[in-house]
């Protein structure tokens, strides 16, 4: 591939532009926060906040090198105890150290997945539902916008005590703090979703509406040929919102419900109160928002893959 | 007592709107025989797609009724098929597909796969467009989804083929095309077909009978006008022919002399007498002129 001089020039403003603004961002960044002292020293700038970036990293290893060490013992005492005699009681113990930063992301991002999963099987087809019927719409509009507005802070008390209710096993398969951030973020991430797909398939095209009438298509056909496909482009604009909202909210509760995510790596750091941790809470704010553009990049691809019509313009 | 093919039987339209009823159609009577073309024509807001709607039963009137073979209309239903002004395609579909989707629902239990892919095939060669089955509606020219939106039609083996405007949005030319299509088409099906145009030529070329309606509110058949012209026809031909002006010309004494727009009495008085400078009528032996009612 050759690149003409306007090509370059095109690459240019492309990459350059951004790249400018971002190292002036950083600039201003290091220059300000150095004049801020706070009761944990200097606001870190972003060189301190790259070390501790790197250190979180190499924590995560040497807490993976300890736990592959710990394994590695308790195969060799096995082995050694099933030598002396075959039928000796073996022990098989899990690993307790705590989680580390990368585990922390992979909690949080299940967690959320989790929540928005689940507001999605209920958005869609309530959706749905109350965009084919106006009677099913004018019903459900006001609950709609009434808690559309609800903070996540509101609902994590009410639904850490019903979880606590409801919720009762001696074995139980999930932590209690996971269930409360992912339904947490479940009822803040239904709405956008249900109101997208409501209003997708209601402004289904008279015309093509006529064509189902004409047909005499069934119920069913009538929602899977005309108003699903027509709806899909508004369908993932409101699970894309969903998502985002989803993300937001699920850094707040896992702060309340101590779920082990990214929210309660904050609050941790918040609480210990080191001089590094305001460095750390900056990493994770960095790690939040990264991880934030690329679901929303990953919803975007998903609905180009999904979507019958590859030429629109999608952003 | 032999039985009407079609019969609009007194059909009077009325919207309850804030200001009051609004009489959209008042009462509108015509009867078509079995394979004949008919055109509706009138200035825009007249009512033609309302008695369109009321034949396919995508709108109920308010009096009077519309009877098919002897059964009432009541509701929509392929045996009245209709093509929409804008192809109203599924755009997710491809063009096999959606003439698939009327195939399918129609023909559920009667045919069987292979027909069903016969049939659907013939019908988008009867409208050449074969060449385009895998295309999405966004993938092909305002015409061709215009003739898939035909085939689609055809493919329901309609009663009554209902066309509202189907060339409207499409260029001279290419409409040019569409309607040498259509001829062929209904000479070889034969079907009913009610087509509501703007266009005078095409109704003129098209049509067994032109059905002429008065302006709204309460708009009602003003004229209807049979058309003698030998089939096949051929558009370069006609265009000569005395015969056909004189047609052209009762049509367009209808819509700009005794239908003229009332809004646009002065504002395009100058516009009305260019109508006005298209070929006088001749006198002709076969005139079949039927005035139904006086217009005043």
């Amino acid at each position: 591939m050759t690149f003409g001089t306007a090509g370059i020039a095109e690459f240019g403003k492309a990459l350059l532009i951004p790249l400018l603004a971002f190292l002036l961002f950083l600039g201003i960044w290091e220059f300000s926060a150095a004049r801020i002292q706070t009761s944990l020293g200097a606001v870190p700038g972003p060189v301190e906040v790259w070390k501790q970036a790197v250190n979180l990293v190499d924590e995560h290893r040497e807490e993976r090198a300890r736990q592959a060490a710990f394994y590695e013992r308790q195969d060799k005492r096995n082995a050694e105890a099933l030598a002396q005699d075959p039928s000796a009681e073996v022990h098989i113990r899990p690993y307790t150290g705590k989680p580390t930063f990368v585990d922390q992301i992979l909690t949080s991002l299940v967690t959320v997945f989790t929540g928005f999963l689940i507001a999605s099987l209920i958005a869609v087809p309530i959706g749905i539902v109350s965009g084919l019927s106006q009677t099913m719409y004018r019903a459900i509009n006001p609950i709609v916008q009434i808690f559309k507005p609800v903070s996540p802070l509101a609902w994590l008390p009410i639904v850490t005590i019903i979880v606590s209710a409801v919720y009762v096993t001696d074995d139980p398969m999930f932590a209690k703090s996971y269930i409360t951030s992912a339904i947490t973020v479940t009822l803040c991430c239904l709405w956008p979703t249900l109101i997208n797909t409501a209003v997708g398939v209601a402004s289904l095209d008279k015309d093509l509406v006529n064509v189902g009438k004409v047909l005499r298509l069934g119920w069913f056909t009538r929602v899977w040929k005309l108003a699903l496909p027509a709806a899909i482009p508004m369908i993932f604009t409101g699970l894309r919102l969903s998502l985002g909202i989803g993300w937001m909210v699920l850094i707040a509760a896992e702060m309340l419900a101590q779920n082990p995510g990214l929210g309660k790596f904050v609050w941790d750091e918040f609480q210990n109160g080191s001089s590094n941790s305001l460095g750390r809470i900056m990493v994770a704010v960095f790690v939040i928002g990264l991880i934030g553009f690329l679901l929303d990049l990953g919803m975007l691809l998903l609905q180009k893959k999904v979507s019958w019509d590859k030429e629109a313009v999608l952003r | 007592m032999t039985i009407e093919h079609l019969n609009i039987d007194h059909v009077t339209v009325e919207f309850p709107t804030p200001g009051g009823t609004f009489r959209a159609l008042d009462d509108i009577d015509l009867v078509i025989e079995k394979g004949e073309f008919v055109s509706l024509i009138g200035h825009s807001g007249c009512g033609k797609s309302t008695v369109l709607n009321v034949v396919a039963g995508l709108l109920q009137a308010s009096r009077g009724g519309v009877v098919l073979d002897g059964t009432e209309v009541d509701e929509p239903g392929p045996d009245r098929a209709v093509v929409f002004q804008h192809h109203s395609l599924l755009p997710w579909l491809t063009a096999y597909q959606n003439v698939e989707l009327a195939v399918k629902t129609v023909f559920r239990g009667a045919k069987s796969k292979a027909e069903m892919r016969d049939w659907i095939e013939h019908n988008l060669r009867l409208v050449h467009m074969e060449h385009a089955r895998d295309k999405r509606p966004g993938e092909i020219s305002g015409g061709m989804k215009q003739r898939v939106g035909i085939a689609r039609a055809l493919a329901m083996q309609p009663k009554v083929l209902l066309m509202d405007e189907p060339f409207g949005a499409l260029d001279a030319l290419t409409r040019a095309h569409m309607q040498d299509s259509l001829m062929e088409i209904h000479a070889e099906l034969g079907n009913t077909v009610i087509m509501i145009t703007h266009d005078v030529d095409e109704a003129v070329l098209l049509s067994d009978r032109i059905v002429m309606m008065t302006n709204g509110p309460a708009a009602t058949i003003g004229q209807i006008l049979a058309i003698g012209l030998e089939r096949p026809r051929e558009r370069v031909s006609l265009a000569a022919s005395a015969q056909y002006n004189h047609y052209r010309a009762e049509v367009l004494k209808f819509l700009y002399e005794r239908q003229r727009r009332p809004g646009e009495a002065k504002a395009e008085a100058p516009a009305e007498k260019t109508a006005g400078e298209s070929p006088l009528p001749q006198k002709s032996p076969d005139l079949k002129v039927v005035r139904d009612k006086a217009v005043a």
